[in-house]
């Protein structure tokens, strides 16, 4: 045995048991440490106080979704809009694109906005679900409509006076767009509505649709006949059931999120939930790839631009989100992002830069398609928790 | 006198830093987990979580998600038994028979964990794509019917969980392999053992500790792995990774979250030791 080149890394059993009670015990005696639980998260104006150094600081930290924000074309790490607000105002701006998914930067940000810590950053964007879960957790800074004249003037009316932010002054969309369907003409006919997309048999197993529920639940409402900003539980479970069936039966391939995009483009996904921002740049390349708004309605998502409690540069950050609501800058934006542009007065704008985008209905939609269109109704914590839970059991998570 | 105490407390203070870390980073976590599993599964995030010893999340969290976590057991076993055959025969090449090619064949083993663990799991997309070259030889060959696919089954999710772990399958044993005393091999050979009773005889029992090695390193990050199934499969192929991931960060189930991840670590732990004392007591044979 002296020799054995390689003796088995032996596991000593009794260390392993005595290992195992050690770990049983030590399990039970902290569980009975932390017994109290845990305190809730919710904080109010009186709780949080937060300080803007605004005055003395010219800086900002700015935190954004990936390929949200114009980009000049020769040179990837300019910034023209932004640039541009730097030079007139003089605040130094750290633009970051480090949210990915609504609920996993929650997760990054919950320790520290539910014990009322910084989080390092003075804006965040987060879609419109997400920012009324965080308003209604009291995390957000209240912004001075006063120092907001081009919000005021310029938001586009159906994205004012939202439940969760009746004053506009706690979430600002930064861009707003469509969850509705999309197919790849080179791999198949054109799908027009929801049902088609669950139904048809030569799509069988060649459909995705999104894991967010309020997108892909809202489109199976709205096909039902119901409405999706006000709806009954008997009503999503009928709406879930068709859903259900659909998975059951193989017809949907998988949920994605923003990862359907490639998938469609190859062919390998022929039609699918999807937003209309991702598929006006897929149209972009090939344009038989093609985003369809069903007739029975399609949902109006926003992303906004919230001040989270602790940050320093809220006078700084005001300044930036009214900059984004001066036309010429929010039409500068909207020709690179191609999602639904918020600001009231960026078509006309449009026309001088960019005509062929300025008639584009998925950047400036008319009257018919924004009045098809609609967002899911608020939910509290319980419901929420509730319908995401029946939700994911059928997406399978 | 100080001399024999101060040996005495070396080892001690040689384990105080990693053990530091392991309190740190991994016990005083786990403790917590194992205290939100126990949590009032009626608490919110908003109001917080009070203790109430609720064991009842247990079951019903099993009752809820006892597939995934069949399935994750499952599609791991498969796993580490594909990476088994086909990493012991890389391992015996690269032991015993690479000559000169060892070291460039060992980095050729090795340079797939260069990139993230991301990259390559999808790259399998690319590799099994409806449109892509193995599809289409494979419908050509009518092994799959004309609308058949790879992509989002559970051969996808199977063949990327092998892939990624293989390294760690083939390492050990590589390690065991190589230091294998060859004049054993050459004695069973004088004394008119086959190959395939070398084999069987001498040599795998020689190599159990690397097998063994090998089998949990590739099993126990399998079982929990989620990404492959996030990424290659479809909600019928989710493992329990998946649902857990879900309970945290979307449904906030916390404590449902939570005590799904202890039944993990327990189930793992309870086949760890079950299997630790088998291969152990055969190798000790």
């Amino acid at each position: 045995m002296r020799d054995r080149p390689h003796p088995l890394p032996r596991l000593p059993r009794r260390a392993l048991l005595r290992g195992a009670a050690g770990s049983a015990a030590l399990f039970a005696l902290t569980a009975a440490l932390s017994g109290c639980g845990t305190r809730g998260a919710r904080q109010t104006g009186a709780s949080c106080v937060s300080e803007d150094l605004s005055g003395t600081e010219k800086k900002l930290t700015f935190s954004n979704w990936p390929q949200y924000i114009d980009v000049d074309d020769k040179d990837g790490s300019k910034r023209p809009s932004l640039d541009a607000f730097q030079a007139r105002t003089g605040i130094q701006v750290t633009y970051t694109e480090d949210i990915n998914d609504n609920n996993e930067f929650f997760g990054k940000v919950r320790p520290q906005l539910s014990a009322c810590q910084s989080i390092g950053r003075d804006i965040i964007v987060l879609s419109d679900w997400m920012a009324a879960r965080v308003i209604g957790l009291g995390w957000v800074q209240r912004l001075d409509g006063a120092r907001l004249p081009n919000v005021g003037r310029n938001l586009l009316p159906s994205l004012r006076d939202r439940p969760y932010d009746r004053e506009n002054v706690l979430a600002i969309p930064w861009q707003s767009g469509l969850a509705g369907l999309a197919y790849n003409g080179n791999v198949t006919r054109p799908v027009q509505t929801v049902d088609e997309l669950l139904t048809r048999p030569d799509l069988k197993g060649r459909v995705t649709a999104l894991s967010e529920m309020r997108d892909t639940m809202g489109l199976l409402l709205q096909a039902g006949g119901h409405d999706p900003a006000n709806f009954t539980a008997d009503q999503f479970d009928e709406a879930l059931s068709k859903l259900k069936r659909a998975v059951d039966g193989g017809q949907i391939r998988r949920f994605t999120g923003n990862d359907y995009a490639p998938e469609l483009a190859k062919g390998d996904i022929a039609a699918c939930v999807a937003w209309s921002g991702d598929v006006i740049q897929l149209a972009a390349e090939d344009e038989r790839i093609r985003f369809v708004a069903p007739e029975s309605g399609a949902m109006l998502y926003s992303d906004n631009m919230l001040v989270p409690n602790r940050a320093t540069h809220r006078a700084n950050a005001e300044a930036l989100v009214d900059y984004y609501y001066e036309p010429a800058i929010a039409a500068q934006l909207a020709a690179y992002v191609n999602y639904i542009c918020p600001v009231q007065g960026a078509q006309a704008e449009m026309e001088k830069i960019a005509p062929e985008l300025a008639t584009n209905p998925l950047i400036f939609p008319d009257q018919a398609l924004l009045a098809r269109s609609t967002a899911f109704m608020p939910l509290d914590e319980a419901s929420e928790r509730a319908y995401e839970s029946k939700f994911q059991q059928v997406i399978g998570g | 006198m100080t001399g024999v105490r101060r040996r005495r407390l070396l080892p001690y203070l040689l384990i105080l830093p990693g053990g530091l870390w392991l309190v740190v980073f991994f016990g005083v976590p786990a403790i917590q987990l194992g205290a939100t599993s126990l949590y009032d599964p009626a608490g919110s995030l908003a109001d917080g979580y009070a203790m109430t010893w609720s064991f009842g999340n247990y079951p019903d969290a099993l009752a809820g998600y006892w597939p995934h976590l069949g399935r994750s057991f499952g599609y791991a076993a498969l796993a580490t038994a594909l990476a088994l055959l086909l990493g012991y025969p890389l391992a015996y090449v690269l032991a015993l028979r690479a000559g000169r090619w060892q070291n460039l064949l060992l980095v050729c083993v090795v340079a797939p964990m260069f990139t993230s663990f991301l990259v390559r799991t999808l790259a399998w997309k690319a590799i099994l794509s409806d449109g892509g070259a193995l599809v289409g030889l494979l419908r050509d060959l009518h092994v799959l019917g004309p609308d058949g696919r790879l992509l989002a089954s559970p051969v996808a999710v199977v063949t990327s969980l092998t892939y990624c772990y293989l390294p760690f399958m083939v390492l050990p044993i590589y390690a065991s392999l190589q230091r294998l005393d060859r004049r054993l091999l050459a004695a069973a050979q004088d004394l008119y053992a086959g190959p395939s009773q070398v084999l069987r005889r001498v040599m795998l029992p020689l190599s159990m500790p690397g097998v063994v090695a090998g089998t949990l390193l590739t099993f126990i990050p399998a079982s929990g792995d989620y990404i492959s199934a996030e990424l290659l499969g479809t909600p019928k192929e989710y493992m329990i990774g998946n649902v857990i991931d879900s309970a945290f960060l979307v449904r906030l189930d916390y404590p449902q979250g939570a005590a799904l991840s202890v039944l993990l670590l327990g189930a793992i732990l309870a086949m760890v030791v079950g299997y630790v004392r088998r291969a152990g007591a055969e190798e000790v044979g």
